[in-house]
């Protein structure tokens, strides 16, 4: 993607990107709120030409057929683990990092499960959430606690490394070493995230430690 | 709301949600409510239908790609509820991009330029189809006025599946200009749809 990504933004609107244009830029407005304020605008208008296309009314057995195969599903889903409701206690205040509230990054479009990168992946599964960084970057987390991060961050300085931390109120795991490079990076979680942890990031020598030594630049609370 | 989440709603009684928002109703199917999911189909499965003809021209896939869309809404609302939009939008744009996506697949796209949806069928009542007939003429009115070149680009990209690129190439046109067009007439459009009430139309 050469061109400027906020460029992209009415084009996404429409949904008149090729497949990588649109996961580019999709990675793209995870970091940039201007664009995802412009996308809100453009999408409504997009929404509006739904209107000029009125005709005829759909067959009355459409209806029908999607309720009972929602109706078919929610059985389904019903009785897998993730509707378990004793993911673990808030976290304790002793870990003090600052969490950012989960809010909507405008990625509408990600169900596509088998393309795409790491973050798309997670985010494609039913019921993952995106909770934003500010302008940093993004997490992604699915119900099954698999999750990748989204940063805008500059490449590691030489002999350093970044590393990734699923942090609960007793522990702090590893949870992978990364470089990162200039526009975004992304980052798979290397371990299962449990609903209530923080993902924080840091940054230590080449290879990684088991523990951080300082604390976490970027960090956000996986609500799923 | 606890007991909402977890109790499964109760055995069609016949609720009446009609006078619940758009918003109110995606909160309700994302604790797994299917009634709401009805009397959302109720309000945008004739729009959505129509818009999915529209792209695809194929009754048959016009009808996978509303009920696609539709589990697409069963399947994530949750995710709706973090994001600052209305839920009209929401779902239309699922609809579009589900028509878009199978139209490509299916590469049935043609996309003349100022082709006319086909003509309403007939209506389920004399009060829902003065309010779609409204809503289209708005919507047709606000793309007569703008500027060709920029009505043309949000036809093509929007009603006929073409990509940016597909209509710089058809267009013979630099991918830039084709960017700008859409802006310009996206941003255009939301101007004239607001000031011709189609938001107030919208319920």
């Amino acid at each position: 993607m050469a061109a400027d990504p906020h460029s992209l933004v009415a084009p996404y609107a429409l949904h008149a990107l090729g497949d990588e244009d649109e996961r580019n830029f999709e990675q793209h407005l995870a970091v940039c709120e201007r664009c995802r304020e412009e996308l809100a605008g453009l999408r409504e208008a997009a929404a509006g030409l739904a209107y000029g296309a009125t005709g005829p009314a759909p067959p009355t057995e459409l209806k029908e057929r999607i309720l009972a195969q929602a109706r078919s599903e929610r059985e389904n889903v019903a009785s897998l683990p993730r509707r378990r409701r004793n993911w673990t206690a808030p976290l304790a205040a002793a870990t003090a990092i600052a969490a950012s509230v989960a809010i909507g990054l405008g990625v509408w479009t990600a169900t596509r499960p088998s393309e795409g990168n790491a973050f798309t992946r997670v985010l494609a599964q039913p019921g993952a959430k995106l909770i934003g960084m500010g302008d940093q970057g993004a997490v992604a987390v699915a119900p099954n606690g698999e999750a990748a991060l989204m940063l805008r961050v500059q490449p590691a300085p030489s002999g350093k490394t970044y590393e990734a931390w699923v942090i609960q109120p007793n522990t702090i795991k590893p949870a992978g070493v990364f470089r990162g490079h200039d526009g975004t990076t992304v980052v798979a979680i290397d371990r299962r995230v449990p609903r209530g942890s923080v993902i924080g990031v840091t940054v230590e020598r080449a290879g990684g430690v088991d523990q951080p030594t300082q604390k976490p630049f970027v960090a956000t609370e996986a609500t799923t | 709301m606890t007991a909402l989440l977890t109790t499964p709603s109760p055995p069609l009684a016949g609720r009446d949600l009609a006078h619940l928002s758009d918003e109110a109703l995606l909160s309700l199917v994302a604790s797994s409510d299917d009634q709401a999911l009805a009397e959302l189909y109720d309000r945008f499965g004739r729009v959505a239908y129509g818009l999915a003809l529209r792209i695809l021209r194929d009754e048959a896939l016009a009808q996978d790609a509303v009920q696609e869309a539709f589990l697409g809404v069963w399947r994530s609302a949750d995710r709706f509820l973090a994001e600052r939009a209305k839920a009209s939008t929401w779902i239309l744009t699922l609809v579009h991009h589900r028509a878009v996506d199978l139209v490509r697949r299916e590469d049935r796209r043609r996309g003349e330029p100022l082709e006319q949806a086909p003509e309403p069928a007939a209506p389920e009542t004399v009060e829902d189809e003065a309010t779609l007939g409204f809503q289209r003429r708005v919507v047709q009115e606000a793309l007569r006025r703008l500027p060709p070149e920029q009505r043309e680009a949000l036809e093509l990209g929007y009603y006929g599946g073409l990509t940016q690129s597909e209509l710089a190439e058809r267009l013979d046109q630099p991918l830039g200009t084709i960017k700008s067009r859409m802006f310009t007439g996206l941003s255009r459009l939301r101007d004239l749809l607001a000031q011709a009430g189609l938001e107030e139309s919208l319920r």
